[in-house]
């Protein structure tokens, strides 16, 4: 099965995807991890304005099989949250990268330490 | 240990399926999403590849006596093409498994079905009472070569019917009969497991590839959809709801009663099961409807006012209903229908409210 790497973005090996956007990055997770997942039923996030660290966990996925953190991939503050998921988690499962993404956040890091497409692709 | 593989591995490959390990076998989980697959068994038909499950045969002149003593249910009263839900118990009363106890349609013997990995273990024991009381039977573990499909849903009927030589909708519940799919022998039984009409059809290992095909156009369905309709009709996942090792129960607590017929004078397990049912039992499993955004997971803690009084067996989102539910263990006095509880999720209590855990019936939709 192959899954789509957008080639506009940085990812992790815990399956986050990083998009540089002009003030901010947004953070979701890849087409890989919702198909490993399943339907997805339930996303808890942050708050816009709560401080996050890299690394650390900062919200859960859980689809009906299983629960599953989502990690920082930078440090900053929450900028925004997508309350559409909230009401529609399916989002995820279906636009993992677009109308799935999960959180913008301020920062003044770089994305040099994440995965770039072609090595999340020999990964996955 | 290698995993055991059903004969239709490769054509489960093929389809798509992602697998997963379940009872020592690899077998498919989903085809193509839990939900989808959940949505046509509930809403039209689907197909299940149930293979890992166990088959055992006992036969003989004392083939009566002993499913009869090793098994909790009056198996006296099974006519020739019957078939009866029960329980097999240890001497403490403890649930060692759940079964389906089949008598042929020629009246000739047993088949009972024990839970995945569980055959060969059955088998030994049903061999071993039968030396030590001088029972004459002959057992047989059959896993292996036998074949087992589940065929479920509202239009199952239709669908079996299409196939069959003979006709199946005239089968009543908890019945079967011989019949043909596709020229090869089959036991079609009107049995199941998902809270829907439908059959479990039993056939030789090796002419799996030409029964399921017979059902080309219909759904196939994973482990998963099997897990979620099995949850919201309220019935019971053997090693996880029970479990003699993690999860030591007796049909009393599990709210299996129904299965125990403490009139037969004697069953493996009846001493403990009477003097339970005289003195009442501590804990019991109930139904739980979650009442906010959180799913209860097995293992979870059940509270009432902040102190522990049980813990969640099974969990999910049910598909159908679109409401969180759980199985779970609560203290005796917790247990009525309205009871409001919570559930410890990751640390934090949400509120809950024990509700019948037929969830089917017992909510509604939203």
């Amino acid at each position: 099965m192959s899954f789509n790497v957008p080639e506009d973005r940085r990812y992790t090996e815990s399956h986050e995807w990083t998009e540089p956007r002009d003030d901010v990055v947004r953070i979701g997770i890849t087409d890989f991890a919702q198909d490993e997942l399943g339907d997805i039923v339930f996303v808890e996030l942050p708050e816009v304005g709560d401080e996050i660290e890299a690394g650390e966990s900062f919200g859960i996925v859980e689809s009906i099989k299983a629960v599953s953190d989502i990690y920082a991939t930078v440090s900053g503050e929450v900028a925004a949250v997508n309350d559409e998921i909230r009401d529609q988690p399916e989002l995820v499962n279906d636009e993992p990268f677009d109308g799935g993404w999960l959180i913008e956040i301020e920062t003044n890091d770089d994305l040099d330490h994440l995965l770039s497409p072609s090595e999340y692709s020999e990964q996955i | 240990m290698p995993l055991n593989k059903p004969p239709l591995h490769e054509v489960h490959r093929g389809a798509g399926a992602d697998f997963t390990d379940f009872g020592g076998w690899e077998m498919p989980v989903k085809f193509d999403s839990i939900r989808s697959e959940h949505a046509a068994v509930r809403e039209s038909v689907g197909i299940f590849d149930v293979s890992h499950m166990s088959e055992v045969v006992v036969t003989g002149p004392d083939a009566t006596a002993i499913m009869d003593r090793l098994t909790t249910n009056d198996v006296q009263t099974l006519d020739s093409g019957d078939a009866q839900y029960s329980c097999i118990l240890d001497e403490e009363g403890v649930i060692l498994d759940d079964t389906v106890v089949y008598r042929y349609p020629d009246g000739d013997g047993y088949l009972f079905v024990p839970n995945a990995g569980h055959g060969e273990q059955m088998a030994e024991r049903w061999s071993q009472y039968a030396s030590e009381f001088g029972l004459s039977v002959t057992v047989e573990n059959q896993t292996d070569s036998t074949g087992l499909v589940a065929v479920q849903g509202p239009d199952s009927v239709e669908t079996v019917e299409a196939v069959t030589s003979d006709p199946v909708g005239e089968l009543s519940q908890f019945s079967w009969r011989q019949t043909e799919i596709a020229a090869v022998e089959c036991h079609v039984a009107r049995t199941g497991y998902t809270g829907e009409d439908g059959y479990e059809i039993f056939f030789p290992a090796s002419d799996s590839e030409a029964v399921w095909e017979a059902f080309e156009d219909i759904q196939p369905c994973g482990l998963g959809a099997r897990d979620t309709l099995r949850l919201e009709a309220g019935l019971l996942l053997s090693g996880q709801d029970f479990d003699p090792e993690d999860e030591p129960r007796t049909p009393l607590e599990a709210g299996l009663g129904f299965v125990v017929d403490l009139s037969k004078d004697e069953f493996v397990g009846r001493e403990t099961l009477q003097d339970l049912e005289e003195a009442g039992v501590e804990e019991r499993m109930v139904g739980i409807r979650i009442d906010e955004r959180a799913i209860a997971r097995h293992g979870y803690s059940i509270l009432a006012d902040g102190t522990e009084i049980g813990h969640v067996t099974s969990g999910t989102m049910g598909p159908t209903l679109n409401v969180p539910i759980a199985l779970g263990y609560v203290e005796t006095p917790f247990a009525e229908t309205g009871t409001e509880i919570e559930v410890e999720v990751r640390g934090e209590p949400v509120e809950a409210t024990v509700v019948d855990q037929r969830f089917l019936d017992s909510l509604e939709s939203n």
